[in-house]
């Protein structure tokens, strides 16, 4: 899956980032290649979610260079701007589901909003998105408040992937779900991805998910990124962080569970 | 680097088509969101009719998207689909793997029954639900009451559960920060009814009494009553605000795990801060009111101010100032009680805060008035 002879379709260089007197990200760099799953692992605090938030244009970093599809997009014009951003898609930590509209207009949004397909179709496609991931047909004209916590990251999801995008961000996809709930979105975004070809950025403190699913891990400690290889390399790493999270009980396990269904 | 690196999909992008050959189906072409009310229309037009395609030609198929690939299942058939390899085993793995995803969504029928019902129904049942929906509102409204004095009424013999700086900050929120506002407003009112009174008094040669006017209106009612209502509209929908978002981040329910009363906690630090905000700002109101009234007698009526002064000494008695001032807890009670109350109500969604916000201010001001004009009655009946 993984090219890394091909252009990333992100390239983060030097990138800065502070709050006061605190230096958040200090000289970071970063590739996401096509077509791969590129872990993002750090303890708290480490700047995961601020790093995100400065690839896609949420936040406004203090020096270095971000590029998404070769593009910076702090300095193009907003429309085209907006074309660069159509291109990717943004599942956030808590669904960000706009709690005003039904799962179905959630989706639709999008779709009406820059396509100009009328509401009928575009709700058809809502519904196909909707059962891309894996939501039953009823869950379409709820709102958000009546969904539970699994249903509504899948129904973010499915707002992310409404306009077919390249690239899909990923903020903790599974944090708050049941393991069953966990290990079914870790399955579902490796399907999605081979089936719609997505190159994706997924933050997560998950060890299951980071092992089942990422192609790269790229960690994030002291202010920088100071690994973003193969599990098997980063495991490797001579660094204590690494070390406590890949060697830790629960890095034992999740690796365990991981190498199981290889042997049988 | 340059853009063409990563071409979008809508540049150079060959619409698809659907071609029939002699005794098969040519699909050509890109199969995107940006062409799909294009190919809805051919698929819609080949269908016509027809039940299932007999032979499918998929190698001219250039790119293809969610979008396109929902079109293609409708046109060839989910069943068919899902057995991509029989039926273009020459298409590469990815947009197989898309085909084969999308027809298994499909699967499942995607189209929802919805309902219909009949308007002059829908009118009725509209009507009822908001009739009941006022009935049990006015209901809540008195069992909070109720709730809110009895916690006060546990409350008042136990000083260590005062919430003392809770209360002066919102004393300073919802008074000291309006003192501003609500001594503007009244002074500009009271020069209007000085005005008002003039053009009517004049005609009797009795423009002296522009100055009882003035005196019974604001003493009685105006003051208290425009402080009221501005808080109505600013602290109301406040309390409603702070507390409807604390709901919907689930903090109201922490305040309960934790074995606190929110009533306690939230509810009496602004009843009680409004009570004592609201007559202040009635008082307030009252005085720059009046002196709005006297500048107007002064600057447009001749009546100077020592005289101004000496008419209300003579002829108003105290009585209308503690009838006017004793309005001031009831409404701030009502106005608080409501705003919290509301907030409350909310339930999760933006929607619901911004209509239970609204809903705070239209109530508050209606109760302001209601209570207001039985007082009114009263002290009439009362010759007071």
């Amino acid at each position: 899956m993984v090219n890394a002879d091909q252009n990333p379709l992100i390239r983060v260089r030097g990138l800065v980032n502070r709050f006061g007197s605190l230096t958040v990200h200090e000289n970071l760099d970063l590739d996401l290649f096509p077509g791969e799953i590129l872990g993002v692992v750090g303890g708290s605090g480490t700047g995961k979610s601020v790093l995100l938030r400065s690839i896609v244009g949420l936040h406004r970093f203090n020096g270095g260079t971000v590029e998404v599809f070769g593009e910076q997009l702090d300095r193009l014009s907003p429309s085209r701007r907006s074309e660069i951003e159509r291109r990717f898609g943004v599942l956030f930590q808590r669904g960000a589901l706009f709690t005003s509209l039904t799962v179905q207009e959630n989706v639709a949004l999008p779709l009406i909003e820059h396509t100009g397909l009328p509401r009928h179709d575009a709700e058809h496609l809502a519904r196909l998105k909707l059962a891309l991931t894996g939501l039953p047909p009823e869950a379409a004209l709820k709102f958000p408040a009546e969904l539970s916590g699994g249903m509504v990251k899948r129904a973010a999801l499915a707002r992310a992937l409404a306009l077919d995008p390249e690239i899909l961000f990923l903020d903790e996809p599974t944090a708050g779900l049941d393991p069953i709930g966990a290990a079914a979105f870790d399955r579902l975004i490796m399907t999605l991805r081979d089936a719609l070809g997505l190159s994706v950025f997924l933050v997560t403190h998950d060890l299951d998910t980071l092992y089942t699913t990422c192609d790269r891990v790229a960690v994030l400690a002291r202010r920088r990124v100071l690994v973003a290889d193969r599990l098997a390399v980063v495991e490797a790493t001579d660094d204590d962080w690494i070390r406590e999270y890949f060697h830790g009980p629960r890095g034992r396990a999740a690796y365990q569970a991981n190498q199981l269904p290889q042997e049988t | 680097m340059s853009l063409t690196a990563f071409p979008m999909t809508t540049i150079s992008s060959h619409p698809g088509r659907l071609e029939q050959g002699p005794d098969r189906l040519e699909i050509t072409g890109d199969w995107t969101l940006a062409h799909h009310a294009a190919l809805k229309k051919q698929v819609s037009a080949w269908r016509h009719g027809r039940s299932a395609a007999s032979k499918v030609d998929l190698s001219g198929l250039a790119a293809v998207d969610t979008a396109g690939a929902a079109l293609l299942v409708e046109l060839i058939g989910a069943d068919r689909l899902r057995r991509i390899d029989d039926l273009a085993p020459d298409l590469p793995a990815a947009k197989q793997a898309l085909l084969q995803t999308v027809a298994k969504a499909m699967a499942v029928p995607l189209r929802l029954e919805q309902s219909r019902v009949s308007p002059v129904i829908a009118f009725l049942a509209q009507t009822g639900r908001h009739v009941e929906a006022l009935w049990r509102q006015q209901r809540m409204l008195l069992a909070f009451i109720g709730l809110t004095l009895a916690t006060l009424a546990a409350t008042l013999p136990r000083p260590r559960r005062w919430r003392i700086t809770a209360m002066v900050a919102h004393i300073q929120q919802t008074g000291l920060n309006a003192v501003l506002i609500v001594s503007l407003l009244t002074f500009l009112v009271g020069a209007v009814v000085a005005f008002l009174g003039a053009t009517v008094l004049v005609d009797f040669g009795a423009t002296i009494y522009t100055v009882h006017l003035i005196a019974y209106a604001f003493l009685r009612e105006f003051g208290v009553m425009l402080a009221a209502v501005l808080l109505a509209g600013r602290t109301a929908s406040a309390f409603a605000a702070q507390i409807g978002s604390m709901k919907s981040n689930e903090e109201i329910d922490a305040i309960r795990t934790l074995g606190l009363s929110p009533v306690e906690l939230l509810v009496l630090p602004r009843v009680l801060a409004m009570m004592v905000s609201l007559p202040i700002l009635s008082f307030i109101g009252t005085i720059t009111g009046i002196i709005g009234g006297g500048v107007v007698c002064a600057l447009m009526l001749d009546i100077p101010s020592t005289q101004f002064l000496a008419v209300f000494e003579r002829d108003i008695t105290l009585r209308h100032f503690f009838i006017g001032l004793a309005k001031a807890p009831v409404f701030a009670f009502i106005i608080a009680v409501i705003g919290c109350l509301e907030g409350f109500k909310v339930t999760g969604s933006a929607q619901s805060l911004g209509e239970h916000t609204t809903s705070s201010v239209v109530q508050s001001i209606f109760m302001v008035i209601l209570i207001d004009a039985i007082a009114a009655m009263f002290c009439m009946e009362m010759r007071w």
